[in-house]
């Protein structure tokens, strides 16, 4: 132990270098130079308390089931807000605020699946887990199938869910706080990834456990706030509020702009009340079901979250901890409606989209706008906070996903698999240790590889997976008699590989004929667009049309740009990475075609195959899930 | 923990532990179908009626709007239910049948 507190030091001064070194390395971003010490100042104490809790849990983490799971100390409440701080990503906190800032009703309706999704993990998974697991999925899945094998196929699923999760999460986050604050994107991986890792390492599950409560009570604190500011003007009024955002002109003229043609007979009252009605994003409802059912399935299924359900001491904590869970992340989808319309109406689509196309800064400028706006000393406090925050989501989500993957690698692969379970407690706290650095290490190096690459549609892929592979064996082998082996591997590697190969196939892709068609669009229009703008910027007279004119032109330019440079890049490729000039399903999420053929596999899978030991196990398993006795 | 102390199949056939089995298997169930059910209306609903959607009821707040918020309500009240059923009935029904094992087993 001696040693690794020695380790501990030299983690800590490398983190205190980067972070000092910071102010020097930001280039420029949404916080303005004179005010970044204050962000920094915020990211210094958030890091070092977050650091101190390490030092704390390090203390605290010798064995094998503190390392994992905390000692199944941690009670539901505790367990509650962390399984809230692993899921509200930074996917889930700035982006689902910022659809709903660009695009109103089809914002909102996107955030209610990720809620829903808490109900099967509530009904089906999290008790009887709780009574059958002990660090891993894998876990689960050996309890009467042959240990080897499946424990082999859980890892390598583990490994692939946590991997895209967390490649989205580095790309999205590094991008997330080069925009915020303007460190460089590699010098931001690096951070969160050395952070992160110092959080694993050192402190395991405890610390890792911490930091997600801490993290999600300020990010709850934060957002309370700013509703309630968003909010006091209007008396705590719906319809009052709503009623200022449909009547709001930057509002209006989104709706104008995403309908194109079709909003020349609206009247402006009519283009607000529309800010408020379904279709404004989500064009595909059969695309709708497919990522509902994503959520629905892969939540429950997604390794990272099925591990806090081992942290406490019994069913009925995990019970308790889904029902605050749910509490949490509900309340703070409700919240989102508030920052997201709030955010539409006093910072304007058009702002927000031009910051972060995926309208990532609507709450951070909400923020800013609400404390005083971008001049004033407590908007850039308050902007400073969101952007800690932030940052504080991304490692936060990072540190579980390592320690799940971390933990399929070490206690599954090598203790399991490699060892044959005969590994001394030394050895396997050792080995987590390894594996987490090794994952720590990937994750970081994927980070900086996938730097530019779109991303967002692998977090949509990672519940598919998760829905597709772990959930059907999981949920068969708790609840089904037959289930074997043979059906565990058959589902998990084709609901996986389909998963993945329907996106592959899929319009997520990118298909040059497609790149450079749009491309050629682009150029052949865009001569006629820019002698339609002169003559307005000719014939305008006040400086701000003038002004409107110039940005046009500045924006068209920036298309031309881009136009060309997309032509030269795939000049000569006609096809995507695997070979097809056009997508094969319009689907962009997997899950319709996929959940169903892993359920399907596991089914034919454990039919054909012959396993006397799953059968003799059954009652035992069967008894167990149900009561809870001998669990862990 | 002596694992081997305990006959499953006996309690799997104790009528205690099938009424347990039964009337949680069938309230789950209940429960997830519902759920499930209720969530895929919310895009179905806003993909095909949305005239339906678009009635304004409460100022600008139309059916829309208050039926994304009712999916949080049933949502947190599924919970509760299952919850405040689980808490009441099926943890004491638990408790009885480890009570009668031999040894206690924990």
């Amino acid at each position: 132990m001696k040693l690794d507190m020695k380790t501990f030091s030299v983690a800590c001064a490398v983190l205190l270098l980067i972070v000092s070194s910071a102010p020097v390395l930001a280039a420029s971003g949404a916080v303005d130079d004179k005010f970044k010490w204050m962000t920094f100042a915020v990211f210094g104490v958030i890091i070092g308390i977050t650091m101190y809790i390490t030092y704390w849990a390090a203390k605290h983490t010798h064995t094998t089931s503190e390392f994992y799971a905390a000692g199944r100390t941690v009670s539901g409440l505790q367990n509650g807000w962390a399984i809230a701080g692993d899921y509200l990503s930074a996917a889930s906190f700035l982006g689902i605020a910022g659809l709903i800032s660009l695009y109103g009703y089809d914002g909102f309706m996107y955030s209610v699946g990720w809620l829903v999704a808490y109900i099967t993990v509530l009904l089906v998974i999290a008790e009887p887990c709780r009574n059958i697991g002990k660090y891993t999925m894998g876990d689960i899945l050996a309890f009467r199938n042959e240990p080897k094998k499946v424990k082999t196929v859980a890892a390598l699923s583990t490994v692939t869910v946590s991997t895209f999760y967390l490649t989205a999460q580095m790309v999205g986050g590094a991008v997330l706080i080069k925009t915020l604050i303007g460190i460089e994107y590699e010098v931001a991986v690096i951070g969160v990834g050395v952070l992160m890792l110092s959080y694993v390492v050192f402190g395991g599950m405890i610390a890792t456990t911490w930091v997600q409560i801490v993290k999600a009570i300020l990010l709850v604190s934060a957002s309370l706030l700013l509703v309630f500011l968003v909010w006091t003007p209007y008396g705590f009024s719906l319809p009052a509020f709503l009623q200022a955002v449909v009547g709001d002109v930057k509002v209006q003229t989104q709706v104008a702009k995403l309908l194109g043609d079709a909003a020349t007979s609206m009247s402006p009252e009519e283009l607000g009340q529309r800010f408020l009605e379904p279709g404004l994003f989500l064009k595909n409802p059969i695309d709708q079901i497919s990522l509902g059912m994503a959520l629905v399935f892969g939540t429950a299924g997604m390794p990272h979250i099925l591990m806090r359900f081992f942290t406490v001491p019994t069913a009925k904590d995990a019970r308790v901890s889904v029902v605050w869970a749910m509490a949490i992340i509900g309340g703070f989808y409700v919240l989102t409606l508030f920052l997201g319309m709030g955010a539409a109406m006093h910072v304007g689509p058009a702002t927000i989209a031009g910051i972060d196309k995926g309208g990532n800064m609507a709450g951070p400028l909400l923020a800013q706008y609400l404390g005083g706006g971008a001049d004033s000393m407590l908007g850039n406090l308050f902007l400073a906070f969101v952007a800690a925050v932030a940052f504080a989501t991304i490692v936060a989500v990072v540190a579980g996903l390592v320690l799940a993957a971390a933990s399929a690698m070490a206690h599954d692969l090598y203790v399991g698999v490699i060892k044959g379970e005969h590994a001394s407690p030394q050895q396997q706290v050792t080995a987590a240790r390894i594996a987490s650095v090794i994952v720590g290490v990937i994750a970081i190096t994927v980070g900086i590889l996938a730097k530019g690459q779109n991303v967002a549609h692998l977090v949509a892929l990672a519940f598919a997976v998760a829905a597709s592979s772990n959930l059907p064996a999981v949920f068969l082998t708790l609840y089904w008699k037959r289930c074997n082996t043979g059906g565990i591997v058959l589902g998990m590697l084709v609901g996986a590989i389909t998963a993945i190969a329907v996106v592959m196939v899929s319009p997520n892709m990118t298909y040059p004929l497609q790149v450079q068609a749009d491309a050629q669009k682009v150029i052949d229009g865009a001569a006629g667009k820019q002698d339609a703008i002169n003559a307005g910027l000719a014939a305008a007279s006040d400086p701000e049309a003038q002004e409107k004119y110039r940005n046009e032109l500045a924006k068209l330019d920036k298309d031309l740009t881009k136009a060309q440079d997309d032509l030269k890049k795939y000049a000569g490729q006609t096809t995507s990475i695997v070979g097809l000039e056009k997508p094969l399903t319009q689907l962009k999420n997997p899950g319709l075609i996929s959940i169903p053929l892993g359920f399907l596999c596991v089914i034919i899978g454990s039919l054909l195959y012959r396993d006397e030991r799953a059968e003799r196990m059954w009652d035992e398993l069967y008894v167990r899930q149900v009561t809870g006795i001998h669990a862990e | 923990m002596a694992k081997t102390s305990i006959n499953w199949a006996q309690i799997e056939a104790d009528p205690r532990f099938q009424e347990l089995y039964r009337k949680k298997t069938a309230f789950l169930w209940g429960l997830m179908v519902f759920s499930v059910i209720y969530y895929f209306l919310l895009p179905i609903g806003a993909a095909y009626f949305q005239t339906l959607f678009k009635l304004k009821v409460w100022g600008p707040v139309n059916v829309g709007i208050l039926f994304a918020m009712s999916e949080f309500v049933v949502a947190w009240l599924i919970a509760f239910v299952y919850s405040h059923k689980a808490n009441a009935e099926f943890d004491a029904m638990t408790r009885q049948i480890i009570a009668q094992l031999p040894g206690k087993g924990h």
